[in-house]
């Protein structure tokens, strides 16, 4: 099974690589855009096959080390 | 003589010259790799040092807070031992949750090393103690990482404990932004005010051939 984890800045957190991205593109003339927020993304192999069970322990491991949940919000996807 | 324990990870690179500036103030010195899972026996202050332990690899200081040695600085930190993170130290402190809040990506994305003002906010902790309150440090930094962010709940914890230790400022003591933190914040200490964090290297800041001897009444604080 496979776990893909997306790690972002909290809402209300302010995020300068964003903050970056979002004026470069405007620079290159992009409109439109109203926000950007930049994150990371971690893929985990996992041996287990038991989907309730591979969450239950990806999510601790989120929040014991993948995201700092003082300032990170994160999401699991499994399949 | 006072024991000071110098944390060393993979990747820290201050810990020579913390090493070198604690014992030219008259400590016996011990560097202690992450590896090990005791501190030193009758270890009296433990200094994480700066550098970049694990490549800052996932977020600054994330990494290094599960070291085997962690276990015992937590153990440490609670039953009152003195530590001191600097610069990653203090990105490693607030990782493992001894100190409140979290160091981001600074606000202009650049890594800054450059000698910086400092305000000295509360002297009301062995770290500051031979500070005055106002009083302007100049103290190097050098970091990519430094913003810190507190919530608002928090920082009014931080105020009204007395825990913040100093800001940045200008020559004439005014706040400056230099890297987004929030107030201006360049290191703070626990409720208990036992654990310091800062992003400024005081070890730097100890020879006036090196541009300025601020460095010495703040790690003095310590080994009073």
């Amino acid at each position: 099974m496979k776990a893909i984890v997306n790690i972002f800045l909290k809402e209300g957190v302010l995020d300068p690589q964003g903050k970056a991205i979002h004026h470069a593109l405007n620079a290159m003339n992009f409109e439109g855009v109203d926000d950007v927020r930049m994150g990371k993304q971690i893929v985990l192999k996992l041996s287990s096959t038991d989907k309730k069970e591979a969450l239950k322990e990806v999510e601790k491991m989120a929040e014991d080390i993948l995201a700092n949940t003082v300032i990170e919000d994160y999401t699991i996807e499994l399949f | 003589m006072k024991q000071v324990a110098i944390l060393q990870f993979p990747g820290t690179n201050c810990d020579l010259d913390t090493q070198y500036a604690f014992e030219k103030l008259g400590c016996k010195t011990t560097i202690v790799w992450h590896k090990e899972k005791e501190l030193p026996q009758n270890t009296e202050l433990v200094v994480i040092a700066g550098g970049f332990s694990y490549g800052d690899y996932l977020r600054s200081g994330a990494i290094a807070g599960f070291s085997p040695i962690m276990d015992s600085v937590i153990e440490y930190a609670n039953r009152g031992g003195k530590v001191l993170g600097i610069c990653n130290g203090f990105q490693i402190l607030t990782e493992v949750g001894l100190l409140p809040g979290a160091l981001k990506r600074n606000i202009n994305l650049h890594f800054i090393s450059k000698f910086q003002t400092l305000k000295v906010v509360n002297n009301t902790n062995e770290f500051l103690q031979k500070c005055n309150k106002e009083e302007i440090l100049n103290i190097p930094i050098a970091h990519a990482d430094g913003n810190y962010y507190i919530d608002e709940n928090g920082y009014k914890e931080l105020e009204k404990n007395e825990q913040i230790l100093v800001r940045y400022c200008d020559n004439r003591g005014k706040r400056a932004i230099v890297n987004g933190s929030v107030t201006s914040i360049a290191g703070i200490c626990n409720k208990n005010k036992n654990v310091f964090g800062l992003m400024p290297h005081p070890e730097r800041a100890l020879e006036v051939v090196l541009g300025s001897t601020d460095g010495v009444k703040m790690l003095e604080g310590l080994i009073a």
